[in-house]
């Protein structure tokens, strides 16, 4: 049996360790309330934003153009935004995960890092990093996401990649968040979507500049905004994912303190015992 | 209630926030094709946003705003705009668009290998844009 000391001096490392995990929850609590609001803020935007594009798509669907039909390179250009800081439960590496696990070949990606814990992982399986944005998770504003996108965007022009797709994890509610993959650039109007906006375009829709120059002229922001959702979205889900695995990390110090408290009773109890039959051993042996 | 069948609804939307959302009876803004006015029952069309002042026309009352960019969804009842970025008069600091906009016509002016010309422009039309709606202030 561990010795009284030892358990004592194991319960009060465990209890400083709860106080820290108790306060990284309390932090992010605050901070998740804060990221859900924007995120929801911006949300009338990005639905708006893709609404549109999807209408102007369905009228404009036989267009040739290069945002829509894909470039010839191989090459495939991935944004990965990701945490800087960790003991956020599975939060980081569920988003490289869907790199590391999905169609990919290794060697036709270039990475566009946002968070320094995916760039890591990334670098260290070897794969190639592009950039690294990590300073823009911390506080996301739409000027970076417009720096990052006419990034992205000028090397799918040259033809250095054809294709872009944005990893992030989206935020469905405080409990549930999706490591989700989405593929940016070349633009796919989805099937149901077509449903959608053909009843809005019953009164068609007319566009100044033509068709083509506007779609110029719109896919950009369209990438941008999305490009910004996600990282509004991925601040939301790492603080609620750090939010949840701090409050499990509370709860498991808690059960484990409690058992030591036990097994600490029990020793001094065991150790009492002993003493008392030490006692009147010795004087049964005077006497 | 006449005065009411010629207004409709003006949104107009940034990434962070709803800026303006109200029935209104006219909105004017600059658009890559030049200045455009709004009513109602317009025929749906899709217009780009090129920096310049928003002006909104609720019955004897007028707003103003910066609007640099996005666009602008048009419907009968309806117009939305997808701005990425707009201001209120109060929000403009005059000083700094004083600034970039003597930065931007020295960079014009100079015309030097490597400026980008458009971005350059555009920077000054921005700040042309800014000037002019601190202006209602």
């Amino acid at each position: 049996m561990a010795s009284m000391i030892d358990i004592k001096r194991r319960k009060s490392s465990i209890q400083s360790t709860q106080q820290i995990t108790k306060a990284m929850k309390l932090v992010s609590t605050v901070k998740l309330q804060r990221a859900k609001q924007r995120a929801e803020q911006s949300k009338a935007y990005f639905n708006c934003m893709y609404e549109t594009v999807n209408s102007m798509l369905a009228k404009t669907g036989n267009l040739n153009h290069p945002y829509l039909s894909g470039g010839d390179s191989t090459k495939k250009a991935v944004i990965v935004i990701t945490s800087n800081r960790g003991l956020a439960g599975g939060y980081n590496s569920n988003v490289v995960k869907l790199i590391t696990q999905g169609d990919f070949r290794k060697e036709d990606l270039s990475i566009y890092a946002v968070g320094k814990k995916g760039k890591e992982v990334l670098h260290r399986k070897g794969y190639h990093i592009e950039e690294d944005d990590s300073d823009m998770i911390e506080e996301p504003l739409y000027v970076d996401a417009m720096n990052l996108s006419s990034k992205v965007l000028e090397a799918y022009t040259k033809g250095e990649v054809g294709e872009i797709y944005l990893a992030y994890t989206s935020f469905k509610n405080t409990v549930v968040h999706e490591p989700t993959l989405l593929k940016l650039l070349p633009v796919e109007a989805k099937q149901q979507d077509e449903k959608a906006s053909e009843k809005e375009s019953k009164a068609l829709m007319n566009f100044e500049p033509e068709d083509d120059e506007a779609l110029e002229l719109i896919i950009p922001k369209y990438v941008t905004s999305l490009i910004y959702g996600g990282l509004v979205e991925a601040l939301a889900s790492e603080n609620g994912a750090r939010m949840q695995a701090m409050d499990s990390a509370t709860s498991n110090a808690e059960e484990m303190i409690d058992h030591l408290s036990l097994m600490y009773n029990r020793a001094r109890q065991g150790s009492i015992t002993q003493e008392l039959t030490e006692i009147i051993a010795g004087a049964n042996a005077i006497s | 209630m006449a005065e009411n069948d010629n207004k409709f609804t003006l949104k107009v939307i940034t990434p962070d926030r709803v800026f303006f959302e109200e029935e209104v009876s006219m909105v004017e803004f600059n658009t890559v094709e030049g200045e455009v006015g709004i009513y109602k029952e317009h025929i749906p069309m899709t217009m780009i946003i090129s920096p310049g002042i928003l002006t909104i026309t609720m019955g004897e009352e007028t707003k103003e705003a910066a609007l640099h960019s996005g666009f602008a969804e048009v419907l009968p009842d309806k117009v939305t705009i997808l701005a990425e970025i707009v201001e209120w008069p109060s929000e403009i600091d005059l000083e700094r668009a004083e600034e970039s906009k003597e930065r931007a016509e020295e960079r014009i002016r100079e015309h030097a290998p490597g400026t980008d010309m458009k971005r350059a422009e555009m920077s000054l039309k921005r700040a042309v844009a800014r000037i002019n709606t601190a202006e209602y202030k």
